[in-house]
């Protein structure tokens, strides 16, 4: 729906691809792995660590999204998943030598099993409520690590000796590598989990419950699976950041980690995956930017020091109030507006567009 | 007098009511029928500013209505009594009427006309210090009118205050806004679904279908009038 | 014994000052369906407005007072500047610009008094050491009992003026059903101004109360509106009187936990009671029995 509907020769061929959601995302997917093999190779090292950062980001809100924009439940927590993913990772490493798959899916296992068991309290919670439960719950696993010290070694972390890249590969590009595979595969899964049947029956019991219980669906099983899900996401997306950051430690997850998560979420558009990478562009590049400006200053050091937050402050309340939507939203809005009405330059530019299509794709032959 | 004319409203592309006008006489009871979605209750929100209006005008009194916000019109004699969330159920029976006394500053006799209120409906006195969610839909009808009273207003605005009672209820509540509205003067608009007992109390009739006047004019005629009871309104 | 007592007691001027930041949620969610993240970065705003008058020697009372002046312009501001564009957004919408202002106000703090810790003394010069009761000495000092005295006028004041003025019979019309309130007169959006403005009150009353507990930095008031947050859920977030009893609770739970179990316990046991209570009443302790329409 989201993508142009040229009239070309392979048109019918595309359509009948785009019918299939598990091969469309996964040609999908593999195109956008060829493009980012060829970024990730001509630039430079540190570049590639803010790659490796942006797609950590991308994975924890697409999570967050999917649960928010699925199920409507909203969670101010999502960094404490993220911990335990990444001490879940963590302590496999630390403690075995293992390929590296297996630490970050015993990460995933974790965030998955914690989500589950808060999900359950949480399918009777409604808006505020479970807002509330999170934020507790990111409170309460950031003190855990000093409860535990032994396991966890405390405030100071555990350190995480990254897996060595084969080949004499650079470990920033391997990093880099391994993050954006897992966000592409990520991307793929939950965008098939969207389409899915569940994802939409998902997204009837957001609606109106009641009706969806009365067409026979089970919004509890739904709303926990949900939340399971977006939960095993951000335990993959924390797995990820302990590679990233070499250490774990409760101060990388702290409350306004999940905050963030959350402000990425509805900064890039809740509910859209695309979205996802806004958020985490924008979590990554707008504190780079101000930092870069504060250190061609030379005013007070109070504020230099707090003009980072400032400026992501104003960026969140800009754009809710100018795009309600989101960056995505508002790209969308604003294809949809050129698609109507087609500008002389964009007529020029591309070939007629179908105008019948909308909201439903044209007719398709069925498989 | 209330005379509105050519009142144009649509939501989005949709047009809900088109170049509607007819007039109402001070003091009388129009009733204005139709079936769902005829665009009956956008007329009463039109005309009170909670829907915007595309064009035409409503003269009440001398005063153009339309382009006032919905808060002010209080103050120019105007109650509207909206579809069924008339009752503020958090509130109590008093505080429910109270309400209706608010918008006068200093309103020394405002215990005197929920005391009258109370006086005309003995069943919500009793009542008085519950939550307004423990009443019957007959006593929140009652409540909601009442509340309209004490705000003292000259032309009243009553949206479906037949729905989801009894058909001896309704009898009764028809017959009962029929004596105020006789006792204080007031100028009635009357919206029903229920064309019938609504019209046992009507001096005049409007019929809307799709947005737009089908017909008008005396109760008897249309009540009388066959295929347009059978084509409008379902009796 | 006298463990428990101290805990008691510090547990109950906590809650008192949890209640009071509650309370500012309450009012404000009851509203306009709007948790206000931003009410902790405001509260210390408004302690900093007091300690920059208490720099220049002013009078500790009129400084106080100024807090909580502060406090109902800040309010209203954010109302009409930040809340009244997004009504009938997406509802998540409103939610996300307290954050932001959350983060934008804490750092304009930080920018203008320095994210260094500063001491702030009681108003009147009220004692904090504890007092000697018999042979026992209490850690329960004139402050606290000023905390809990305060918390309960600004209870009181805000009941009678929910129950019998004009003004709260205003406020509670257009909190449960603005347009019937409008067609009553009623002008919603000025009593939407005028109830943001009496909660963010509130949060400036918590921030010149817990001050000189802890010591004042631009995120001072951050745990204290989780924990106040939390007791507003725990109550019922339609409810004031759930926001009072939320917050003696947490409070008292807190202190226990930490007294009990050791500090690093607190969160982690709040978090479990929370979760425990709401599995039972998803609602809050204090909510009200309401049909959910179908």
């Amino acid at each position: 729906m989201s993508l142009i509907e040229h009239r070309l020769p392979g048109a019918k061929s595309l359509e009948r691809l785009r019918s299939q959601p598990l091969v469309w995302h996964l040609l999908l997917g593999v195109l956008a792995a060829a493009v980012l093999y060829l970024l990730t190779s001509s630039v430079s090292f540190y570049d590639n660590t803010i790659i490796a950062e942006i797609a950590w980001y991308a994975i924890a809100i697409a999570g967050l999204s999917v649960l928010t924009g699925g199920s409507g439940q909203i969670s101010l927590g999502h960094g404490a998943f993220m911990a335990v993913g990444a001490y879940g990772a963590g302590l496999m490493m630390e403690h075995f030598r293992l390929p590296l798959v297996v630490p970050i899916l015993v990460g995933i296992a974790a965030a998955a099993l914690l989500g589950t068991v808060v999900g359950l309290p949480a399918t009777r919670l409604r808006g505020p409520y479970l807002a509330g439960v999170t934020l507790a719950l990111a409170l309460a696993v950031q003190d855990l690590p000093t409860k535990f010290s032994s396991l966890f070694n405390g405030d100071s972390g555990i350190i995480v000796n990254q897996a060595t890249p084969p080949g004499g590969v650079n470990p920033q590009r391997w990093l880099a590598w391994i993050s954006l595979l897992a966000a592409i595969l990520t991307m793929v899964v939950l965008a098939n989990f969207m389409k899915s049947r569940f994802g939409r029956a998902l997204k009837a019991v957001r609606d109106d419950d009641i009706a969806a219980q009365a067409a026979g669906l089970n919004p509890n099983r739904m709303r926990v699976l949900a939340f399971a899900v977006s939960a095993a996401a951000a335990g993959l997306a924390g797995g990820l950041e302990a590679l990233w950051g070499g250490i774990v430690s409760p101060n990388s997850f702290s409350l306004f980690l999940s905050i963030q998560l959350l402000a990425g979420m509805v900064i890039g558009g809740a509910g859209t995956l695309i979205g996802a990478w806004w958020g985490a562009l924008a979590l990554v590049y707008v504190p780079q930017w101000t930092n870069s400006i504060t250190s061609h200053l030379s005013s007070a050091s109070t504020v230099t020091a707090n003009l980072q937050n400032a400026v992501f402050g104003v960026l969140i309340i800009v754009i809710m109030m100018a795009a309600p939507s989101g960056i995505q939203g508002w790209l969308r809005a604003g294809y949809r507006r050129l698609r109507r009405r087609p500008s002389s330059l964009a007529s020029a530019l591309s070939p007629p567009l179908d105008l019948s299509s909308t909201s439903t794709p044209p007719e398709r032959t069925s498989p | 007098m209330l005379e509105i004319s050519e009142l144009t409203v649509s939501y989005g592309p949709v047009a809900a009511l088109s170049d509607v006008s007819f007039k109402a006489e001070e003091g009388s009871i129009t009733a204005v029928l139709g079936a769902n979605g005829a665009g009956k209750t956008t007329l009463l929100r039109a005309l009170t500013g909670l829907v915007p209006v595309k064009k035409g005008s409503a003269r009440w009194a001398g005063t153009e209505l339309l382009g006032h916000r919905t808060e002010e019109l209080v103050r120019l004699g105007v109650a509207h009594v909206p579809e069924g969330r008339g009752v503020v159920t958090e509130l109590t029976v008093d505080e429910n009427l109270r309400l209706g006394a608010l918008w006068r500053k200093r309103a020394p006799d405002h215990g005197q006309l929920i005391e009258e209120v109370y006086g005309l409906f003995p069943a919500l006195a009793e009542r008085r210090r519950r939550p307004a969610a423990t009443l019957s839909g007959g006593e929140r009808q009652m409540l909601v009118i009442g509340r309209a009273l004490v705000a003292r207003p000259r032309l009243l605005l009553l949206d479906e205050p037949s729905l989801g009672l009894a058909p001896l209820v309704t009898l009764e509540l028809m017959k009962t806004v029929r004596e105020l509205t006789r006792r204080d003067g007031l100028t009635l608009l009357l919206v029903e679904q229920n064309a019938k007992s609504a019209l046992s109390i009507a001096d005049e009739a409007v019929v809307l279908n799709i947005g737009r006047v089908v017909l008008s004019g005396d109760p008897q005629t249309l009540a009388a009038d066959d295929q347009l009871r059978h084509s409008y309104l379902g009796f | 014994m006298t463990l428990f007592i101290d805990l008691t007691l510090n547990g109950l001027s906590y809650g008192a000052i949890y209640a009071a930041v509650a309370l500012g949620l309450v009012l404000i969610w009851r509203a306009t369906r709007v948790i206000n993240f931003a009410q902790g970065a405001l509260a210390t705003l408004t302690t900093y407005v007091a300690a920059s008058l208490l720099d220049r020697s002013i009078n500790s009372w009129v400084a106080f007072a100024a807090a909580l002046v502060a406090g109902l312009v800040f309010g209203a501001v954010t109302e009409r500047v930040f809340m009244r564009p997004l009504y009938g957004k997406p509802e998540l919408n409103p939610v996300v610009v307290t954050i932001g202002l959350l983060i934008l106000v804490e750092s304009v703090a930080g920018a203008i008094w320095g994210s260094t810790d500063r001491g702030i003394a009681p108003p009147g010069g009220v004692s904090q050491s504890g007092i000697i009761l018999g042979h026992t000495y209490l850690d329960f000092s004139a402050f606290d009992i000023f905390i809990l005295g305060s918390v309960i006028v600004l209870m009181v004041l805000m009941l009678v003026l929910f129950r019998w003025t004009s003004l709260g019979l205003k406020m509670r019309a257009s909190a449960f059903a603005p347009e019937v309130a409008r067609l009553l007169g009623v002008r919603v959006g000025r009593i939407l101004t005028v109830g943001w403005a009496l909660a963010t009150l509130a949060g400036a009353l918590a921030g010149m109360l817990v001050a000189p507990l802890v010591f004042l930095s631009p995120n001072m008031m951050d745990p204290m509106l989780v924990y106040g947050f939390a007791a507003a859920v725990l109550g019922g977030l339609d409810s004031p009187v759930g926001a009072l009893v939320g917050g003696i609770l947490s409070g008292l739970g807190i202190s226990y936990i930490g007294g009990y179990l050791g500090s690093s316990m607190e969160t982690v046991g709040a978090a479990l009671l929370l979760i425990a209570v709401l599995s039972i009443r998803p609602e809050g302790l204090f909510a009200a029995a309401k049909a959910r329409r179908v």
